[in-house]
């Protein structure tokens, strides 16, 4: 649940928030880097098979947000995590320490703003973390590798050169790898950030279109600076700035008629 | 409402804002001097109102082919959104008034040229005529304003008009019983009155907009006592 001042209460959110069920619910939570407070008391919940877009300003903490999600904070000493992220079915608090962020990132996939494929072949770059993961039959790699490239819309694309080197590919075609890499091991959510921002019109409008096919299978989180790309893709936006959540709402009202002023000067561009 | 990061931006709006302004003023006075022409006739007046719906309808193009400008380069959200999308539509009813100013000269010519005034010409469509222009000029101040509680009082003002219209009817009835002879002049004066009745609505439909623009809420097709809630 959002703490209700930032929530746009509306009866289109209701409706939805009795339809969906929620995928993880981020409660209170605050990062900090060393001693500076990154995210200050965000609270929302991240509703199943939908697309949440987190939109702000640049240094408005929705891409230290995003990673919160998959522990990646971790990797450096002094980061901090207080309040509770907790993924359903099973309640599991991402941010507890007993919880292994390795365990984390097997149920939550991650996209990044340039496509960073292994310096391998396509068909490796899907292989990996289901070879991580201990598949070993050899069929049933096989079979998970073309189902991903499938979902990614790039395997009709690739399938005469699967063991060619990726970086053979274009940008558009590396992005989508890297979706069909992260889908392999069956995420429960997908984290994008900033994924077409380094694509072209033509690439980043078959990434959206991605994205649109793939909340059948699979809840999306993506942070944008584009916020046509938000209003196009996504189910609920959030809007951020300083580290605080300043509203969460339905996307069809939120770029129609946001509650907030601060979200109305950021989203007609009238900030800064 | 603060400036936006683009100077060129607000620039855009402000002028097509203002335009919108000017385009109902024009509008205005061809209806008031339709009506003019209505009462006294002069041909020249009436063949003036009838060749500067034109110019309305010009500057309808023009301001729909800057709202497309400002969708294509600035892809507008929110109130900036919802200000392009309620000018669109606003310029159309202006267009629509400009039209409706152009019948009443039109039925004026032809009732003059007839000449047989055996129907008082006044009858009441001034009246309803006044009430008309000033819930036009009362969208438009609302609209300059941004001013969703006038623009409420204009949407409510519009039944008025509407049993200002029903009661002219019933007069010309009266006379087109009584004598034969006055009904093609009679008919013509239920087309004015129409077309008066009409510039109402379309008042009030600019209303409706200004309201959209303020709050977000389109209370098009909602009855006055929702439009209260």
């Amino acid at each position: 649940m959002s703490a209700p001042d930032k929530l746009m209460n509306t009866e289109l959110m209701q409706e939805r928030e009795a339809a969906l069920a929620p995928k993880a619910e981020v409660q209170g939570l605050d990062f900090y880097y060393g001693e500076f407070r990154a995210l200050k008391g965000i609270s929302m919940t991240v509703y199943e098979k939908q697309v949440t877009a987190l939109i702000g300003p640049s240094g408005c903490g929705k891409s230290t947000f995003l990673r919160c999600f998959n522990r990646m904070h971790d990797l450096y000493p002094g980061n901090r995590y207080d309040g509770r992220i907790v993924l359903h079915p099973d309640n599991t608090d991402l941010l507890a320490s007993a919880v292994d962020p390795i365990e984390v990132r097997m149920r939550i996939g991650m996209v990044f703003q340039k496509p960073n494929p292994f310096p391998k072949s396509i068909f490796e770059n899907v292989a990996y973390g289901l070879r991580v993961r201990g598949e070993t039959s050899r069929r049933g790699i096989e079979e998970k590798v073309e189902q991903a490239l499938e979902d990614a819309a790039l395997f009709d694309e690739v399938k005469d050169r699967l063991h060619q080197p990726a970086y053979n590919l274009s940008g558009g075609q590396q992005q989508r790898l890297c979706i069909a890499r992260a889908l392999a091991t069956d995420p429960e959510l997908l984290l994008f950030d900033e994924p077409t921002s380094a694509l072209d019109p033509i690439a980043t409008s078959s990434i959206e279109e991605l994205i649109h096919d793939l909340k059948k299978q699979v809840t999306i989180l993506i942070v944008t600076h584009n916020m046509q790309q938000a209003a196009r893709v996504s189910d609920c936006t959030a809007y951020m700035y300083l580290g605080e959540l300043i509203e969460f709402g339905v996307t069809d009202e939120l770029f129609i008629k946001p509650k907030m002023k601060q979200t109305e000067d950021y989203i007609t561009g009238r900030f800064g | 409402m603060t400036e936006h990061a683009s100077k060129q931006y607000d620039l855009d709006l402000d002028s097509i804002r203002s335009r919108v302004l000017q385009m109902g003023g024009l509008v205005e006075s061809q209806i008031r001097r339709a009506l003019e022409a209505f009462g006294s006739g002069e041909r020249a007046l009436i063949e003036q109102v009838i060749a500067d719906d034109h110019r309305v309808n010009a500057m309808e193009v023009a301001l729909d082919g800057d709202c497309s400008q400002v969708i294509v380069k600035r892809q507008p959200a929110a109130g900036d959104l919802r200000m392009i999308f309620a000018i669109t539509k606003t310029v159309t009813d202006l267009e629509r008034i400009g039209d409706e100013a152009r019948k009443i000269a039109r039925m004026s010519r032809s009732i003059h040229e007839r000449g047989a005034q055996s129907v008082p010409l006044a009858v009441d469509v001034r009246h309803a005529a006044e009430l008309a222009i000033a819930m036009l000029q009362r969208s438009l101040d609302a609209f300059a304003r941004l001013d969703a509680e006038a623009a409420a009082e204009v949407i409510r003002a519009d039944a008025g008009i509407d049993s200002e219209f029903r009661s002219i009817l019933r007069q010309l009835i009266t006379f087109m019983m009584e004598d034969p002879r006055t009904i093609s002049t009679a008919l013509d004066i239920v087309w004015i009155a129409k077309a008066v009745e009409r510039i109402g609505d379309h008042a009030k439909n600019m209303a409706e907009y200004v309201i959209y623009i303020v709050k977000g809420t389109d209370v098009r097709h909602t009855s006055p006592e929702q439009l209260e809630a």
